[in-house]
């Protein structure tokens, strides 16, 4: 896509990059990280983290209105030989390591969560079969914390399936050992009506890689706050996203990278498609490299496809820098949209018009579906794509 | 044999708010086998022309009849008239992000001929077609159009040409911005495709330059939304020599 973005009504790109400033990633939110819900007000839609996303639709979950139900989301974790599958209580050491809750949802879920899921991956161990999550809702309201915990030079994939109908709110812990590499795809394929927020705290050791893949089709709202920060030097992050937003749906991914450690690298890239009335995609890439941070090589991008009149995108990249000895630091954010001389174009060509579009969109995510490196993945999310181009198209 | 008929065509445009005419009754007939040339100043309305005759709904047709082979192409959606027969190369092709050229192509292709190319014989197909036009096969792996030179652009299209093999050939002014080698280069293309016999080709163009690579049977001069002037090859002679002065004096609206 074009640099020089052809943004649609509706749509708004915003960035900006602060050297040596006053910490506005952290000054920005409302209240201080905290395990308790009631360190955080109620949000009232202003507030700088809650601006964009629909209160109303929430159903309940950031007033403390939603309680659990028995069977709201049902839990199955299928792992290879050798891992640890456990469901452990509250009061369990490895719970909320990763990462505080930052916002009042993410402690609400902490706060409310019953029993909590840890799957490990013991030291030096490579798995060549991945450990499959699924969580599906039966109609439930629930609250849940789920840990994923790599020991030294262990591999391994993950996939989080959420499929069904759910109101929840959750936090994922993954943490890495030293030298471990960890890919997780998180898919999140609702039905229509579900409502999901979650926060993903990664806590990257000495050396360790992490790969994470987010790709959100399904849900009324789907919004997730993704989570870096490194335990020690030499440590990757790659932080793939991938949403396809139909009519009437929110998704809104919310990114914080936090360069804390000298030495690590973080790239991020998110893509996204949009076509029908009222969809609405928010992505808030933030970049923080904190003075200690040496070394620190990140890029964060974020590109979107308007495909239809009516929809609307809102994307803020934003990066902060506290030292000047870093190899690079970069964003760019985008909103292109499928205009009507592409399809003149391929139209011109004998292309009937549902397939000009579907060549379009298959196009733009195509690249970042090969960097997935996970082959039914790849093709399942292919395959969805289709889906999804095939329901607008009719 | 495929023939093209365009009587009393009438078209407008929304500009500012107004509706503007600009072309006021076109009258042409293309056959099978024949080469046309349209040569008229800017403004003429040359490129609406082209533009109509494909469906670009910028356009709207307020009068006259376009029929291919007796078949109403007016009432055909933009694809179908490609399907039907009708190909229009871009003076300016979009460029479509994350299509490489090779997918477009069959695509295409498939569309046109109404089944997919056989793998093998269509990787030489492209291929061969590639060569003939001086065209890197790293090319195929380009997004369509992305970051392509007016000479790649203009290539690019006529491989289409050549690939998609159509009745009738519309070229808007594919000669301009062209230096001399690329020039010989796309209208060697365009050659081979007429020398087939079976595609009439209406050349739309602003200078007689091209004309020395690309014969015509006829010369039309454009003004004002019209064909004011036909006759033979020599009606390119005499508009090198004396520029569309005489046309434009007075008589055109633009």
């Amino acid at each position: 896509m074009a640099e020089a973005p052809n943004i649609p009504v509706g749509s708004t790109t915003a960035g900006s990059i602060a050297v040596a400033a006053e910490s506005t990633v952290v000054s920005r939110m409302s209240a201080s990280p905290s395990f308790d819900v009631t360190d955080f007000p109620v949000p009232h839609g202003r507030e700088e983290e809650w601006r964009f996303t629909p209160l109303e639709r929430l159903r309940g979950l950031h007033d403390g209105t939603a309680t659990a139900t028995g069977e709201g989301v049902k839990v199955d974790v299928q792992a290879p030989e050798g891992v640890t599958v456990e469901t452990v209580g509250r009061d369990d050491a490895r719970l909320g390591k990763a990462g505080t809750p930052v916002d009042r949802v993410a402690a609400q879920a902490y706060s409310a969560f019953g029993k909590a899921s840890v799957v490990t991956v013991p030291k030096e161990t490579v798995l060549t079969e991945p450990i499959r999550i699924a969580v599906h809702g039966e109609g439930g309201t629930a609250y849940g914390h789920q840990v994923v915990e790599l020991g030294a030079f262990a591999e391994a994939v993950v996939v989080i399936d959420h499929t069904g109908d759910a109101v929840l709110a959750a936090n994922v812990d993954y943490l890495l050992g030293d030298g471990a590499k960890l890919t997780v795809v998180s898919v999140q394929d609702w039905d229509d009506k579900a409502v999901h927020v979650a926060q993903h705290n990664a806590l990257i050791g000495r050396d360790a890689s992490f790969k994470s893949v987010v790709v959100t089709f399904g849900g009324d709202v789907v919004r997730l706050h993704p989570r870096v920060e490194y335990a020690g030097p030499g440590g990757e992050a790659e932080l793939f996203g991938l949403y396809f937003t139909d009519s009437g749906q929110h998704q809104e991914h919310r990114l914080l990278v936090t360069h804390n450690t000298p030495h690590c690298k973080s790239n991020v890239v998110y893509k996204g498609a949009l076509q029908g009335e009222l969809a609405h995609a928010v992505w808030i890439g933030d970049v923080l490299i904190e003075a200690a941070a040496e070394g620190t090589d990140t890029y964060e991008m974020n590109r979107n496809l308007v495909l239809t009149d009516g929809a609307r995108v809102d994307s803020v990249p934003n990066l902060e820098i506290e030292t000047g000895e870093i190899v690079g630091a970069g964003h760019a954010s985008a909103t292109g949209r499928f205009d009507d001389e592409q399809l003149f174009y391929l139209m011109a060509r004998g292309i009937p018009e549902h397939e000009a579009r579907r060549l379009v969109v298959r196009g733009f995510f195509a690249e970042l579906v090969q960097q997935i490196g996970v082959t039914d993945i790849e093709e399942r999310l292919l395959a969805k794509i289709e889906q999804e181009l095939e329901a607008s198209v009719a | 044999m495929a023939t093209l008929e365009i009587r009393d065509l009438h078209v407008t445009v929304e500009a500012d708010n107004a509706t503007k005419e600009i072309l006021k009754g076109v009258d042409l007939t293309v056959k099978q086998g024949e080469t046309h040339a349209i040569m008229g100043p800017n403004g003429s309305g040359k490129s609406t022309l082209a533009y109509s005759l494909a469906g670009h709904p910028k356009y709207t047709i307020t009068g006259g009849t376009v029929t291919l082979d007796g078949e109403d192409v007016l009432e055909m959606s933009v694809d179908e008239r490609a399907r039907a027969g009708l190909f229009l190369a871009m003076q300016y092709p979009v460029e479509v992000p994350g299509v490489s050229v090779s997918n477009f192509l069959r695509t295409s292709a498939t569309a046109i001929r109404g089944e997919a190319p056989k793998l093998r014989t269509w990787v030489k197909e492209v291929k061969e077609a590639m060569e003939r036009l001086n065209m890197d096969p790293s090319f195929a792996e380009r997004n369509v159009n992305e970051g392509f030179s007016g000479g790649e652009k203009k290539r690019h299209e006529i491989l289409q040409l050549e690939l998609l093999k159509p009745k009738v050939a519309i070229l808007d002014e594919t000669d301009s911005g062209l230096d001399v080698d690329a020039l010989r280069i796309v209208s060697e293309g365009v050659n081979r495709v007429r020398e087939s016999g079976e595609v009439g080709t209406l050349l739309i163009t602003h200078y007689t330059r091209i004309l020395r690579y690309i014969k015509p049977d006829h010369v039309h001069v454009f003004a004002g939304g019209k064909i004011v002037e036909s006759g033979g090859a020599e009606l390119a002679d005499k508009l090198e020599n004396e520029g569309y002065e005489a046309y434009t004096k007075g008589g055109a609206s633009e």
